[in-house]
């Protein structure tokens, strides 16, 4: 018998990015968020992996693929602990953390069933009000929501 | 977007505030103009608002405009499924300025992305109504003759009542005081209390309205507590009319206090308090023709003397 035959290690990356620290419970939000459901490129979600940090985590390895900050930072949301690493020819190239942006655009769901975004078919917008403490306002109907209690859309 | 529309009280700062006080004041004076001949303005009341529609309905006539419009969404477009974007859109082919009630909040914001017409908020449900806070503004200026340095206090639905919000933040600029007197329930949100923490704005929190803090204010704001605000019937049983105001009760005022509320009210004023020289709700109301005929003519860019 072949000794890998017991591992059960994923393929490494050749070209592609590396989402890892993703809370194990936001993990498959983070994959809506991102769109990654959606992709046609060979991907690897792991969950509930030990973490020294978090105790659990998920990962997420999408092959040929490079998101945008913009797009990545979306996942900040929910998983502000997220460490993106970048990987070109089996080798990590990049590694940084994402940041939540000024505005969140089309992700939340407001909580207030009379806000005029649960009525009428637009795009959600969220100002963040406190970067620290991850709190967002509607840009509509001014309710306040703290990120890790909002729906995701 | 129109750059001069009003969707919330924050969307101007105080030197605005002030020059549009003026202009109300030069409005009261000269009511009846010309200025708006040949504009058209959209009223349009997906929510019925006799009061706030009527105002305004005044105050573009009294200056010379037309006025299109609906006061009530059962009989439009939007009853059949229209959305809002598609009923703003169409309104803006045909009117200069667009005045809007809406139950839903944010409605008002979302309609100046919309459209390159002028957007006046005249109320998106619980959220924001910046012409009432103008005219509120304006009743406290004429009477005390200055917004600063005025000891306010607000008296009964705090929690709810968008009113007296949108008044403590358009006040933050004039080094105001405030006493809030509320119960529990119905006590003024920790959002806007933290507010006030931030930008060093006195504040005093009491359950009970008596007459050392009413004896100690310029401005008596007073609202209405309502029964369906309450989860428990018996609470509300226990403060319905711990917030109420008599005429006895402004013995020892200052002269110059005013009685302020932003109708309807039902019995949080008693009616021998009417005929006080310190009542003031009646007159408010009508400031509130004079105000909007200021906000009216900033939305379209029409230049307005000040008084």
């Amino acid at each position: 018998m072949a000794p890998n035959k017991k591992e059960l290690a994923v393929a490494a990356l050749q070209n592609g990015t590396v989402i890892d620290r993703i809370p194990a419970q936001m993990l498959f939000k983070a994959v809506e968020i991102l769109g990654i459901q959606k992709l046609d490129k060979s991907i690897t979600i792991g969950n509930n992996l030990q973490s020294k940090k978090l105790g659990t985590k998920g990962i997420i390895k999408v092959a040929d693929t490079f998101f945008p900050d913009d797009v990545i930072n979306r996942i900040a949301l929910i998983a502000p602990s997220a460490k993106i690493n970048i990987i070109r020819d089996f080798e990590v190239v990049e590694k940084y953390c994402v940041s939540l942006p000024d505005e969140i655009v089309g992700i939340v769901k407001c909580k207030n069933p009379k806000c005029i975004t649960n009525n009428e078919p637009m795009k959600t917008r969220f100002t963040v009000i406190d970067h620290e403490a991850r709190i967002i306002r509607c840009n509509y109907c001014g309710h306040i929501v703290s990120a890790k209690e909002a729906d995701i859309k | 977007m129109n750059r001069n529309s009003l969707v919330s009280i924050s969307d101007i700062g105080k030197d605005e505030i002030m020059r549009l006080l003026r202009q109300a004041s030069y409005f009261e004076a000269n009511p009846n103009q010309r200025i708006l001949q040949g504009k058209v303005v959209a009223t349009l009341f997906f929510e019925p608002s006799t009061r706030t529609r009527l105002s305004f309905e005044t105050a573009v006539n009294r200056l010379g405009g037309r006025i299109i419009g609906f006061s009530d969404a059962s009989t439009t477009s939007s009853s059949k499924g229209e959305t809002l974007k598609d009923t703003i859109k169409m309104v803006s082919n045909y009117a200069d300025l667009i005045v809007m009630r809406h139950y839903l909040e944010g409605a008002a914001r979302y309609a100046t992305e919309v459209t390159d017409v002028p957007v006046i908020n005249a109320g998106d449900g619980a959220n924001q109504h910046p012409t009432q806070t103008m005219l509120d503004l304006y009743s406290i200026y004429k009477t005390q003759g200055t917004l600063d340095n005025l000891t306010i206090t607000m008296v009964g639905d705090l929690k709810y009542g968008r009113t007296v919000h949108s008044l403590l933040m358009a006040l933050q600029y004039f080094n105001p005081t405030f006493n809030f007197i509320a119960c529990k329930e119905l006590e003024m949100p920790r959002e806007y209390i933290r507010f006030c923490d931030e930008h060093g704005i006195k504040y005093n929190e009491y359950r009970d309205f008596t007459p050392e803090v009413i004896n100690n204010t310029d401005i008596l704001y007073m609202t209405r507590v309502q029964r369906e605000r309450f989860t428990d019937i018996m609470e509300y049983e226990k403060v319905k009319d711990l917030y109420n105001l008599n005429v006895k009760m402004l013995e020892g005022s200052r002269d110059n206090l005013r009685v302020l509320h932003p109708l309807p009210r039902v019995n949080e004023i008693d009616q021998d308090v009417d005929d006080s020289p310190k009542a003031y709700y009646f007159q408010q109301a009508k400031n509130g023709l004079y105000a909007r005929q200021a906000i009216i003519c900033r939305a379209l860019g029409i230049e307005v003397p000040e008084n």
